[in-house]
């Protein structure tokens, strides 16, 4: 009965305002206190999963992507580089998984490029809440979409041969580096959405930095065969120790100091790009 | 608490500056408590500007400002607390459904899961949309999506409601809707702030008006007051015989000095009342012309005094600063 009134009011749209039901809403006594920091954050995050959800397309990048990544590289590079691919793949699958994640990790930046247009941020914005909380949520979000491509480069590996020395732990370890990594190498991303004007130079820019920094590093070679100015590089790159780090992981022998850089220069990102990009988000 | 006592909003020069161009130049503005003020300005006004300010969006470049006695940059936090902002775009998600939006929303402010579902259902029930509740607000139509972007700002219910152009681009059932809901929610006590290019919503809306032109306040006041401000309207006569309308034409134009149109209406003329400064005085020499009718046998059947329309008083004002500029 109720319901064949309200599908008719919908057809219509015949909405009338009745002042006894909105004022009934709107009479509600103190507002709760505002959520926490983390909470807030949670939040976000969860909106972020809901966004999944309703555009499940996105998830193209962290499924398709790195399963062609690790197909070519190995069957590439395979037979040249160490006699065949399934040799190769011992060395390439940690270098593959944070090469792709890492490139993933500028679709953050291009997502909240696109996000932060819209206005619903203005609400965000003006809501009593902590106010990195929208977009730290975003990059927890992310970092979700993150384990996602690590589970599927994992599983392809292990299909195609790769067999990882540390076990299960090692790889649970090894991920778990890549992860915290890559929440905070986001965070440059997150600055570039903000300062740049579209989807498109964002994707540009973070192409640009993204390619040197995983190509001219440890992932698909031994940096011992390249020419001592190259290797100063690789040795100052910080995609280089993690690929290390998480290569340590995997193969259950760990590099210490090199799982030690990688903290250094994953806080050393965090506390600059941070801040600035909170600054440019409190400005826009 | 004290401050109850200060006015929803107080500005002082306020300022704001992007390159080259001074967005808001210097406002002045008080708004008293519980009521519909109305910001009236053509496009590129810096109504929204204004609005972004006072809803701690923009950091004003000079001047200061308060909400309920509290400094929108020093007390923002304080601030956000109290406000709440329906913008001239959607501000809404619309990549999610009506409910998802409501109840993120009320997670942000501080709902538990439970307590922002229930009140998701409430206030989509009040707003006629549970039939929407699972849709994506992209798919909701203009009206819809304006009542789910004011449902949303009064999840908890607000002090001061910032309804940046509430009915730009909808259609007049949709408009006359948003309306009511302004008017039911001010009669709750909430202080709405409302900017417009339309006058008469302004003038169906809001008990003050601030009439804003290239940032800076060119009138401000009552409807009425901003009417008899600017000139004094007309006055309309139906007489009973058309035979009289040439003698009345003379008549009219002798009292009341001015232009005497005859209306399509074979008995009916219609007379610019020259302003003085109030309306009292348009009242004033109305009603000795239509004495003068009387006097010479002329018998009027109906009269009405006309208050110009706030359209021409918004054309009245920005001219006025124009040939002035």
């Amino acid at each position: 009965m109720t319901s064949t009134s309200s599908a008719e009011r919908a057809e219509t749209d015949g909405y009338t305002p009745v002042a006894d039901n909105l004022g009934a809403v709107l009479a509600t006594g103190e507002p709760p206190r505002p959520p926490s920091a983390w909470s807030a954050s949670v939040t976000f995050a969860w909106r972020a999963m809901l966004k999944i959800k309703h555009v499940p397309e996105q998830l193209f990048d962290v499924t398709a992507f790195p399963v062609i990544m690790t197909l070519m590289f190995t069957y590439l590079f395979g037979g040249a580089l160490a006699g065949s691919p399934e040799e190769y793949l011992q060395y390439l699958l940690p270098g593959v998984l944070v090469m792709s994640v890492a490139m993933i990790t500028m679709y953050t930046g291009v997502g909240l490029n696109a996000d932060i247009q819209k206005g619903v941020f203005d609400r965000f914005r003006t809501l009593p809440i902590w106010r990195p909380s929208a977009l730290v949520g975003a990059v927890i979000g992310d970092v979700c979409r993150y384990s996602l491509a690590s589970v599927v480069i994992i599983v392809l590996g292990l299909a195609l041969g790769y067999r990882p020395g540390g076990g299960l732990v090692g790889v649970l370890a090894g991920v778990g580096l890549l992860l915290v990594f890559s929440f905070a190498f986001s965070w440059i991303w997150t600055l570039l959405g903000l300062l740049l004007r579209s989807e498109r130079s964002v994707m540009g820019v973070s192409a640009m930095v993204l390619f040197p920094l995983s190509f001219l590093s440890n992932v698909f070679v031994d940096p011992r065969t390249m020419p001592s100015w190259l290797q100063g590089f690789v040795d100052v790159n910080p995609i280089a120790h993690l690929v290390a780090a998480v290569r340590g992981a995997l193969s259950g022998q760990w590099d210490g100091s090199a799982t030690l850089w990688m903290f250094v220069s994953a806080g050393i990102i965090l506390a600059i790009f941070g801040p600035l990009t909170m600054r440019m988000y409190n400005r826009k | 608490m004290t401050a109850s006592t200060a006015p929803a909003i107080e500005t002082s020069g306020l300022v704001k500056v992007f390159g080259t161009t001074r967005a808001v130049d210097g406002i002045d503005l008080t708004v008293p408590e519980a009521a519909v003020y109305g910001i009236l300005g053509p496009n590129g006004a810096g109504k929204t500007t204004f609005v972004r300010m006072l809803a701690t969006l923009l950091r004003p470049d000079a001047g200061s400002a308060t909400v309920f006695g509290r400094d929108i940059v020093g007390d923002a936090s304080v601030v956000r607390t109290q406000v709440s902002l329906t913008g001239q775009y959607a501000s809404i998600d619309e990549d999610l459904t009506g409910t998802e939006n409501l109840v993120l929303l009320g997670r942000l402010l501080g709902h538990g899961k439970a307590a922002a579902k229930r009140r998701s259902g409430e206030l989509l029930d009040a707003f006629g949309l549970t039939d929407a509740a699972d849709r994506q607000v992209k798919n909701y139509s203009g009206g819809m999506r304006r009542r789910i972007d004011i449902a949303a700002s009064i999840i908890s219910t607000p002090r001061l409601l910032f309804l940046d152009e509430p009915t730009t681009g909808l259609d007049p059932r949709s408009r006359n809707q948003v309306w009511d809901i302004v008017r039911i929610v001010v009669a709750q006590g909430t202080t709405v702030l409302l900017t417009t290019q339309y006058l008469d919503e302004a003038d169906h809306l809001a008990s003050r008006i601030a009439v804003i032109d290239h940032g800076t306040v060119i009138a401000e006041g009552t409807p009425g007051e901003l009417k008899s401000s600017v000139g004094a309207g007309s006055v309309h006569v139906r007489l009973r015989n058309g035979e009289q309308r040439a003698q009345a034409e003379r008549v009219l134009a002798a009292e009341l000095g001015t232009e005497v149109h005859f209306a399509a209406d074979p008995v009916a003329l219609t007379a610019r009342i020259a302003g003085g400064e109030s309306g009292h005085g348009a009242a004033e020499h109305a009603s000795r012309a239509l004495a003068r009718l009387a006097q010479d046998g002329i018998t009027v059947d109906d009269f009405s005094l006309g208050q110009p329309s706030l359209d021409e008083v918004f054309l009245a004002l920005t001219d006025r600063k124009e040939t002035r500029a």
